[in-house]
C-alpha cells in the first residue's frame, strides 16, 4: 500500500480551494446534475481530487480521491477481477455518484450505492478536512456519518476522498431477454444480478459460475441478449417492488427493486413532516449558511 | 415520599409496567458488559404512543432517557447513566407485517432477532444479521447497535438490512425514516440512525430486508497446527475472489473448550481452526469450497472437513455459536473485545493480542469473525482475584491500541457505546468528533437521548458538555 504524504497533500489542497466562504459547488463529470435542483448561478466551482491512493486487493477495499471517474477506477480494480459497486455513467467520478446517491441497474444483486462507502473524508462548510466512518469493512465507531453523506448533493460536505468496499467480477455475467414474466422470475431465481421490465419484455442480467447462470438462464427460457435496453432519462420514480405490477404508459422498471425510469419528469417523493424538520436540522448544523451547492436540495 | 414521575408514567401506563423498587432497578443496571450504571425508573411501553408518554414525563420531570432491548449488549450503551428513565422495549414484541413479495417485514423493536428469522422461515427466507446472542437480542438493540454477526461477511450487517423505522424523537415526536421504496426522499436517515446506541431516539417499528435461504450451502472445518497458516488461508481466499457467506477463526484455547462443551468433534490439538461457510447456486458452491479447501492445503491444513447434511454443519456452528457457553466453565468471567483490522494484518496483530495477555498474565482466547477483520479477543478471569480487573482494564487498553495502529478501528460491531466513548479520539480528531456531535444535536438538541453514550464529553467544537457521573467500569 502507498499513498499518505502525496495525497494529504492533495486533500489539504482541495480543502483550502473550497476554503470558509461564499458559495461553492463540487462538479464531477456533470451525468446527474440537474437532481435536486441547478446549482446558484454565479457559484464558484470546485473538483475533487483523482487517483487510486491506496489498493491492497486481498483485503478488497480502495481508497480513491472522490474525483476519480467510476470507468478508471474500475479500469484499475479489473486488472484484479475486482470492481465497486457504483453506476459507470458516461464520465461519473466516484464523488458525484456517491453524492448522488443513486444506484445503477444491478442493484438487484449488487445492493445499494449506499452500502459501498466505508469512509469519506469531506471538506466541511468551515473548509475542514472531516473523516468519517474507517478503512475496514466492519465498522460501528461512531455515529454513521457516510450514509448520511451518501445522496446529500454535496449539500452537507464536499468529498475529497473515499473509501469503498469492492467485490469480485462474476465469472460469467450474461444478458437475456423475452416476454416473460418479471415478478415470477424474481421469486424463482436466486438472487438475479439484475431484472428490467418495460411492461412487455423482460431483461434478465444473471452472473456467476457459468453452469449456475446456464442452468438459470434454462430456467428462464429466454435467449440471450447483448445487453439492456436503453433507459428513458427523463424521469425516475422510486416505489415499493410490488407496485410496479400497476404501472401503465411507457416505463423500464428496476423489478425487485422498486426504481422506474420514464420518458417524463417526476414529481418529488413525499416526506412526513417530521422527517422534513430533521433534514432541515441537519442541514443548518452542517452548513448554516448554505454555501455548499447552494440550489440544490434533498427534498426538491 | 412518592415520586412524582413514577406516578406519573404509572398512570400513563400501567403500575405493573413501571418498576422503581431498588431491586428491580439492579436488574437494569448493567448490560451485559461490566460497567454499571443507574436506573430512577424502569418502564415497559407496549405502543408507539405510551413511548412518547415515556418520553415526555421524563422530559417533563427533567430526566433523561434511556433505550434498552434485552441487555445483551458489551459495551455499555443501555447501561443507565445520569439517573434516567429505562425505556425497555421487549414488551413491543409483535411482528407486524410479512410481505412476501417484497421480501419485507416490519416488527416492533422488542422482537427477538432468531424469533423473526424462525417466523419467516417457511417462506423460505431468513433475517440475515445473525449476532451470537441471536436467541436473546431484540431487533430494536440490533438497530441501536448495528449488529453484525458470522453471515454478515457476504450479507452485511444491520443497516444493509433496515429500510425503514419510526422512531420516537427525544422531543416526543414521531419521525418516519427511510421508507420501503427503493429511494426515499431526503438524507439518508434510517443511515444515520442505526448503529446511534439510543442517542437520537427509540425506534418503534422496524421494516427489514427479509433474505432468501440460499438453495446450496456448503460448510467446511479447516484445521491448522499454526495460527499464521490459518490466517494466510482467510487472506488467500478473499484474494481468490471468493466472499465466503462466513469466515470465522477459533484458536487452540477456545477450540478446546469448546469441544469439551459440544463434542462437536473440533481437533483439541489445533492450533487454529476455521469456520468457513459458502452459500448460493450449486455449481458456484462447489467451485468456492473446492478454492477454500485448496488455499487451506497451500497454508499447511492438516485436514479439511465438509459438513455431510444439515445435522452436522448445525453442529458445527452450533460449537461455534457456544464458544461463550463454553468458557463458563473455565472461569466465572470474561471481557470480550471487539475491534476491526484491515485482514492483511490479522497475524501480526493476533500475535500482538497474545503478547499483551501473556504479559499481563492473563488467560486469552479469540474466536473472532476473521473475514472482515473483526477481532474478538476474549480475557477469561475470575474477579475475586485481587488486583485482576486493572489487568484486564490495561491489557484491554493496549489491545484497542494495537488494532487502531494496525489502521484498525475500535468496534466492529458491538459499538462505543460507554466502553469505548474515551478512546474515540484515537481514531477521529476534533473535526471528525464534531461532525458527529452536530448529527446527534439535529436529532436531540438537548442531549437527553441516552446522554454520555458514545461521543467523548466536549466533542462538539465550543460546547461544553457534562461530565458523565454514576457510572464506573
Amino acid at each position: 500500500m502507498s499513498g499518505g504524504a502525496i495525497n494529504d497533500g492533495a486533500l489539504a489542497t482541495f480543502a483550502e480551494e473550497v476554503g470558509a466562504d461564499g458559495p461553492v459547488a463540487c462538479v464531477g463529470g456533470r451525468t446527474q446534475w440537474s437532481v435536486g435542483g441547478a446549482v446558484e448561478a454565479g457559484t464558484r466551482e470546485v473538483r475533487a481530487p483523482a487517483g487510486i491512493a491506496e489498493y491492497e486487493p486481498a483485503e478488497m477495499v480502495v481508497r480513491c480521491g472522490a474525483g476519480t471517474t467510476v470507468a478508471d477506477l474500475d479500469a484499475a480494480l479489473g486488472e484484479k477481477s475486482q470492481c465497486v459497486a457504483l453506476p459507470a455513467w458516461d464520465g461519473a467520478t466516484v464523488g458525484g455518484v456517491l453524492a448522488v446517491g443513486r444506484s445503477g441497474i444491478r442493484r438487484l444483486g449488487y445492493g445499494p450505492v449506499r452500502d459501498t462507502l466505508l469512509e469519506a473524508r469531506y471538506v466541511s462548510a468551515e473548509g475542514r478536512l472531516v473523516k468519517a466512518g474507517g478503512p475496514v469493512v466492519k465498522n460501528v465507531s461512531g455515529f454513521d456519518l457516510c450514509r448520511l453523506l451518501v445522496g446529500s448533493l454535496g449539500t452537507l460536505g464536499l468529498l475529497a476522498q473515499v473509501v469503498l468496499r469492492c467485490r469480485p467480477v462474476p465469472a460469467v455475467s450474461r444478458w437475456f431477454a423475452g416476454e416473460l414474466d418479471p415478478f415470477e422470475l424474481r421469486l424463482r431465481l436466486h438472487r438475479p444480478t439484475s431484472i428490467l421490465w418495460d411492461g412487455t419484455t423482460t431483461w434478465l442480467l444473471l452472473e456467476g459460475h457459468p453452469d449456475d447462470v446456464a442452468a438459470q438462464a434454462a430456467f428462464a427460457r429466454a435467449p440471450e441478449v447483448d445487453g439492456p435496453p436503453p433507459l428513458p432519462t427523463g424521469g425516475r420514480r422510486s416505489v415499493r417492488p410490488s407496485e410496479l405490477r400497476a404501472l401503465t404508459g411507457r416505463f423500464v422498471a428496476e423489478v425487485g427493486v422498486g426504481i422506474v425510469h420514464t420518458a417524463e419528469a417526476q414529481p418529488p417523493a413525499a416526506l412526513s413532516p417530521g422527517a422534513v424538520e430533521l433534514n432541515r436540522r441537519i442541514k443548518h448544523e452542517f452548513d448554516p449558511s448554505g454555501r455548499l451547492n447552494p440550489g440544490r436540495s434533498v427534498l426538491a | 415520599m412518592p415520586d412524582a414521575l413514577v406516578a406519573d408514567l404509572r398512570a400513563a401506563l400501567a403500575p405493573e409496567r413501571v418498576l422503581a423498587e431498588p431491586l428491580e432497578l439492579t436488574l437494569y443496571a448493567r448490560d451485559a458488559g461490566i460497567i454499571e450504571g443507574h436506573a430512577h425508573v424502569v418502564c415497559f411501553p407496549l405502543t408507539t404512543g405510551e413511548v412518547q408518554a415515556c418520553v415526555r414525563i421524563a422530559r417533563a420531570h427533567g430526566r433523561p432517557f434511556t433505550p434498552r432491548g434485552s441487555g445483551t449488549g458489551l459495551a455499555g450503551g443501555a447501561v443507565p447513566v445520569e439517573d434516567p428513565v429505562v425505556i425497555v422495549t421487549t414488551k413491543m414484541d409483535r411482528i407486524l407485517e410479512v410481505d412476501e413479495e417484497d421480501r419485507v417485514a416490519w416488527v416492533e423493536p422488542g422482537v427477538l432477532n432468531l424469533d423473526l428469522t424462525h417466523s419467516v422461515a417457511h417462506l423460505g427466507l431468513h433475517y440475515a444479521p445473525d449476532p451470537s446472542s441471536q436467541q436473546s437480542c431484540t431487533v430494536g438493540g440490533n438497530v441501536a447497535t448495528n449488529s453484525g454477526g458470522p453471515h454478515c461477511l457476504l450479507y452485511g450487517v444491520t443497516s444493509a438490512h433496515v429500510l425503514a423505522i419510526e422512531v420516537v424523537l427525544a422531543d416526543g415526536s414521531v419521525a418516519l425514516l427511510g421508507g420501503v421504496d427503493a429511494e426515499p426522499a431526503g438524507y439518508d436517515l434510517r443511515g444515520a440512525f442505526v448503529g446511534s446506541e439510543g442517542t437520537m431516539g427509540i425506534a418503534t417499528r422496524i421494516a427489514v430486508r427479509l433474505t432468501p435461504t440460499p438453495p446450496a450451502v456448503r460448510t467446511l472445518l479447516l484445521d491448522f497446527l499454526s495460527v499464521e497458516g490459518a490466517a494466510a488461508t482467510v487472506t488467500g481466499i478473499i484474494a481468490a475472489g471468493i466472499v465466503p457467506a462466513a469466515l470465522e477463526m477459533m484458536d487452540a484455547e477456545i477450540t478446546r473448550a469448546v469441544e469439551d462443551f459440544v463434542h462437536a468433534g473440533f481437533p483439541r490439538d489445533a492450533a487454529a481452526v476455521l469456520l468457513v461457510e459458502v452459500d448460493g447456486l450449486p455449481a458456484g458452491v462447489e467451485a468456492a469450497a473446492q478454492v477454500v479447501a485448496d488455499v487451506g492445503r497451500v497454508h499447511g491444513a492438516r485436514s479439511t472437513r465438509v459438513a455431510a447434511d444439515e445435522a452436522e454443519r448445525a453442529l458445527l456452528w452450533k460449537g461455534r455459536k457456544s464458544a461463550f457457553g463454553a468458557i463458563a466453565r473455565i472461569a466465572p468471567n470474561y471481557y470480550l473485545h471487539d475491534a476491526v483490522v484491515p485482514r492483511t494484518r490479522l497475524v501480526e496483530v493476533l500475535s500482538r493480542v497474545y503478547e499483551i495477555a501473556a504479559r499481563h498474565r492473563l488467560v486469552m482466547m479469540n474466536v473472532f469473525h476473521a473475514g472482515d477483520g473483526n477481532l474478538h479477543p476474549l480475557i477469561v478471569f475470575d474477579r475475586r482475584e485481587n488486583g485482576v480487573m486493572e489487568r484486564v482494564t490495561a491489557a484491554g487498553e493496549e489491545i484497542i491500541t494495537a488494532c487502531v495502529e494496525a489502521g484498525g478501528v475500535l468496534s466492529g460491531e458491538h459499538g462505543i457505546g460507554l466502553e469505548k466513548r474515551d478512546y474515540m479520539p484515537l481514531i477521529f480528531g476534533e473535526a471528525d468528533l464534531d461532525a458527529q456531535a452536530r448529527l446527534r444535536h439535529a436529532f436531540d438538541p438537548d442531549g437527553v437521548a441516552n446522554p454520555t453514550k458514545v461521543l467523548p464529553a466536549g466533542s462538539r467544537c465550543g460546547d461544553l458538555q457534562r461530565v458523565p457521573e454514576g457510572a464506573w467500569i
